[in-house]
């Protein structure tokens, strides 16, 4: 097996675009690994429209997203193997792999770029009392068998979970001819995009019922009822707000966690509120030479960020190589997250090895109203801007002059927070 | 002087729309970071539009399905009707992303198209 | 008329089965499901007990003794996954020395090698994160962990290897006694043998009660558990149980021969035969009581919750004899029917046999080669695997890197599987923490076309159970 410079894991829309912008930068020698026996990742099954808007300024559907990035790769001669699966990535950088023609092999690339993305969180994982049925789907599983194989996973249907994926199914299974009785979501809030809720549910007089969850499963072969409860504020169920809905299916869409276990195995320092490595200005792991983005760093609300963090770590990669894979030491900035940031993506700045501008992107950890979040290089206020509104199922992202923080060289420290507008 | 509600479904952003009505005619619109969000406020309260998006068969393709989309929003009364229209097509293989599957869908004059590319078999 | 019908093909129908085919007969295994390991041997702790908790001088002490005694070579002979990773019943209050002491003793008399009570220091060495509470355990040498899936099908697959016929979705209705044996009713019409084994779990008393006047009564007792992932393993390394005592009774926090932790069971008796369903009240409660012997037991890692029915018969004893002429029960088989199966499989071929006077079977092969699973491969050999079968370089289940190869190998076998279950408790495909999400559909597909079948008529377990219902737009 020929060696390679770059080995991208993940041939979905955050290593297609990290692979093109590699290239772009002037790295040659890079190759996509690919589970799947197609380019493009999870944006396949994702048929709807609403991609893009950023990224081409025009509204596309999954698979004419992904089908652009495939093109340019293809266009820029990229390398890729699809149906190849990366059993192991040790700390040195050697992945190791399979697939059916090149049978096992290693590779020992001089840098890695994590882009395996995100899976859902199944049935098991939320502790769902009740019995285990055919009929209980996550919403990705489903929408792949639509959407890909043309099955119907079922006919009545209650959705447990306002992300997304979810609302999108909503629709999607109503458009196919299922009846989709009602959405449920555990918290206050739905984790989903707001214009989902009004095209995905409102279009079709879907009812969404907040702080509401499942607490039973009947069917002893295939699902036949489901009962939702409404839930008090340590979302237990309150006794005697139990609605009971006749449906052969259940849709799950109850989070996205990052599929981290190669970067586990390498020893990738993780963030556990992330569930992705840390990462600093340049998407750059705790293992020199191995960057990580899109869904696998954390899971992101739009693929046109996808594909811009991915770029970015594409073309940090480049550099790391053509530097010959040395690592200067610089200071370190360590990012603090106050007043209900969740978590920043990076984790910390090293103003010297940043170009003019570094990118954050967090999240908050509950819904919030006339706000300004503000970021702070030591006690020194240098970013802030007012939002009406903040919520947990979208991300925020900041974009800050790297001379603001130069200009700063007594801070040991950045902050951000969210204060009163 | 009447007083509605939306959220505009253009982006992501989800701006919440303020709209006031009089005699069924659409007065003022407030809460829009752009002009996308009047120009939606006005239409969704006169004529409310959607893409529709959706999958027909594939035959001797690498996949058994290709999506597609209606190459613009049709009313939204339609969305079902178009659904129907596209249900006994069958695109033999290979498709490509573009390529019209049914044009003028439903009399509204606008074609449903293939947004993925589906290569034929082996 | 067949020599000997089996009902039930739960671990004992299993063991039952492979045992007698030591012998010369005509074997039938009658099973309701569609597969094998379909009732209380598919949802249990995974444990091989010792023997020192049942009382001395039952049957129930006798046969787990000797069963935990037959289990290490019965692993290799079959080749399933079996560890000898040892068991503490931890004491968390030192009112409760006389009981732990009463437990060791009546280990001792049963039988079971090694015992001995370890003191908090040593305690702590063992299992860094016993309890804080932990005072002293009972500790046994001879307690072991074994994947009673894989337990299960070694033994059946022996068995069919060996002449016994498995049919399957085949529930009996009623027995009639005929000359020269017994006439089953079944769903899937008449069967004559000449003799019976009831090998039915939880209905077992139903089938007993048919054919004698002293009535039995077993009760499906509901064990509801967490299954934890991957990333917790390593958390104890014995099985844990906590002694019975002041605290009231706990629940066992054990490593799985495949590297997870399991934690439960709850003990509530219920009426419905089929009620595997969990409640909240249930996994709070394993909730409640898990942190009782073990410490920060990763709750948060649970990648399944799940239950399982004990058939529980009230004198808390197995009943293996003839309840009339030619019909033999196996039944009372609750816990520790799993480590005791290779003994009761011994124990009812032998009455069988003499029933019978069977022959011995010269063509009788004990050796069971399991489904080759090429992660235990080094590399150029797993290398080589690959370029003789491509089918073992494509990962199917990314979570527990099932290949193709593998699951083909599932299907294929004798009995196969036939369902998404029966592929996933073969191969272990969708039993990791995405639990199928990703891998489902292509396991549908592959079994569809293993089967020769359309992909809607593929199941979840079995008829009724089917994962597709139709195609896109077909009912609009």
């Amino acid at each position: 097996m020929r060696e390679y410079e770059l080995v991208i894991i993940g041939g979905g829309p955050a290593g297609l675009a990290a692979a093109a912008a590699a290239h772009e930068a002037g790295l040659r020698d890079i190759l996509i690994l690919e589970r799947d026996n197609e380019l493009g990742g999870i944006l396949n099954q994702c048929i709807h429209n609403g991609f893009g808007l950023h990224t081409f300024k025009e509204e596309l559907t999954g698979p004419e997203y992904a089908g652009r990035f495939i093109q340019q790769v293809k266009e820029l001669g990229i390398p890729y193997k699809l149906n190849t699966m990366v059993l192991d990535l040790a700390a040195d950088k050697t992945v190791t792999a399979m697939n059916r023609e090149d049978g096992l092999f290693q590779l020992h690339p001089k840098a890695v770029i994590l882009a395996m993305g995100c899976r859902e969180r199944p049935r098991g994982a939320l502790s769902i009392p009740g019995c285990r049925p055919a009929g209980i789907y996550t919403a990705g599983t489903a929408q792949r068998l639509v959407n890909m194989e043309g099955y119907m996973p079922g006919r009545k249907v209650v959705i447990l979970g306002s992300g997304d994926i979810g609302l999108i199914m909503a629709r999607r299974m109503t458009l196919e001819g299922a009846k989709v009785q009602v959405v449920a979501e555990l918290m206050p809030y739905s984790g989903g995009l707001k214009r989902n809720i009004v095209q995905c549910l409102d279009d079709y007089g879907i009812p969404l019922k907040l702080s509401h969850t499942v607490v039973d499963i009947e069917g002893k072969k295939r699902v036949e009822a489901i009962t939702i409860a409404q839930v008090d504020e340590r979302n237990r169920p309150i006794p005697g707000t139990e609605e009971r809905y006749e449906c052969d299916t259940l849709l799950l869409s109850c989070g996205l966690i990052p599929e981290n276990e190669l970067s586990r195995s390498a020893g990738v320092e993780l963030n556990p509120i992330t569930n992705g490595p840390t990462v600093n200005e340049s998407l750059e792991t705790s293992i020199p030479g191995v960057f990580a983005a899109g869904n696998v760093l954390h899971v992101h609300d739009l693929v046109d960020y996808v594909s811009e963090e991915a770029g970015a770590a594409g073309r940090h990669a480049a550099a790391y190589v053509a530097c010959g894979c040395k690592t200067e030491e610089h200071k370190a900035l360590p990012i603090k997250c106050e007043n209900g940031v969740r978590y920043t993506v990076p984790v910390a700045i090293r103003p010297d090895a940043a170009g003019d501008t570094v990118t954050l992107r967090f999240r908050v950890g509950n819904v919030y109203q006339n706000k300004k979040v503000a970021v702070y290089a030591g006690d020194a206020c240098i970013f802030s801007r007012k939002r009406p509104v903040l919520a947990p199922g979208e991300m925020e992202t900041v974009i800050l002059k790297t001379d603001l923080l130069t200009g700063h060289p007594e801070a040991d420290g950045i902050t951000v927070t969210l204060e009163e507008a | 002087m009447e007083e509605k509600n939306l959220i505009c479904i253009n982006c992501p952003l989800g701006c919440p729309l303020t709209v006031t009505l009089e005699g069924g005619e659409v007065k003022t619109v407030s809460g829009n970071t752009c002009p996308r969000g009047e120009a939606y406020a006005r239409k969704e309260l006169t004529n409310p539009t959607r893409i529709v998006t959706s999958t027909v068969k594939v035959k001797g393709g690498s996949l058994a399905m290709a999506s597609v989309k209606t190459a613009s929003d049709i009313p939204k009364g339609k969305i079902f009707d178009c659904v129907k229209a596209i249900q006994d097509i069958e695109l033999p293989a290979p498709v490509t992303i573009g390529q019209v599957v049914l044009a003028d869908v439903c009399g509204t004059g606008v074609d449903i198209v293939a947004t993925k590319n589906v290569p034929a078999k082996g | 008329m067949v020599d000997i019908v089996i009902i039930g093909a739960g671990v004992s129908g299993c063991a039952i089965a492979r045992e007698v085919s030591r012998y010369q007969a005509d074997v039938l295994v009658l099973e309701r499901e569609e597969d094998v390991c379909c009732g209380t041997s598919k949802a249990n702790s995974a444990i091989v007990h010792a023997g020192y908790d049942a009382a001395n001088g039952s049957l129930m002490a006798k046969l787990n003794v000797e069963g935990s005694r037959l289990m290490p070579a019965l692993s290799k002979e079959l080749d399933f996954a079996y560890e000898n990773n040892g068991s503490l019943v931890v004491m968390v209050s030192e009112d409760d020395r006389p009981a732990l002491n009463k437990l060791y003793e009546n280990g001792v008399a049963n039988g079971v090698e090694g015992l001995r009570i370890v003191e908090r220091d040593e305690l702590v060495k063992m299992e860094p994160n016993i309890s804080d509470e932990a005072v002293a355990a009972l500790y046994a040498p001879t307690g072991a962990i074994v994947c009673p899936f894989g337990l299960t099908f070694a033994l059946a697959e022996n068995a069919a290897h060996n002449g016994v016929k498995f049919q399957f979705d085949t529930e009996v209705t009623g027995i009639e006694k005929v000359d020269g044996g017994w006439k089953l009713a079944t769903t899937q019409g008449d069967v004559e043998a000449k003799v019976v084994v009831n090998a039915a779990g939880v209905y077992a008393d139903k089938l007993h009660n048919m054919v004698s006047e002293d009535a039995m009564t077993i009760t499906p007792r509901r064990g509801d558990y967490f299954l934890l992932d991957h990333t917790a393993q390593g958390h104890v390394h014995n099985t844990i149980f906590q002694l019975p005592g002041k605290f009231g009774k706990g629940v066992l926090v054990a490593p799985t021969v495949h590297g997870n932790v399991i934690v439960g069971p709850t003990a509530i008796d219920i009426e419905d035969k089929e009620g595997v369903a969990t409640t909240q009240a249930g996994l709070d409660e394993v909730r409640a009581k898990c942190g009782m012997a073990v410490k920060d037991v990763p709750l948060r890692q649970t990648i399944t919750s799940f239950a399982g029915l004990r058939a529980h018969e009230a004198r808390h004893e197995f009943f293996i004899s003839e309840a009339a002429p030619g019909f033999v029960d196996c039944a009372g088989i609750e816990s520790p029917g799993l480590s005791s199966a290779p003994a009761i499989g011994v124990m009812v071929s032998g009455i069988v046999k003499d029933i019978l006077k069977l022959e011995e079977n010269p063509g009788f092969d004990p050796k069971r080669r399991g489904i080759l699973d090429p992660k235990g491969l080094d590399d150029a050999a797993h290398a080589e695997l690959i370029k003789e079968n491509p089918a073992y370089g494509t990962v199917v289940c990314r979570c527990e890197t099932v290949t193709e190869g593998e699951i083909i190998d599932a299907i294929r076998r004798v009995p196969g599987a036939r369902s998404v279950d029966g592929v996933k408790r073969r191969v272990r495909a969708g039993m990791g923490r995405c639990q199928g999400g990703f891998c489902s559909p292509r396991v549908m597909e592959i079994l569809a076309r293993e089967l020769g079948v359309d992909q809607s008529a593929i199941t979840k377990a079995g008829a009724g159970s089917e994962l597709i219902v139709g195609v896109n737009k077909d009912a609009i």
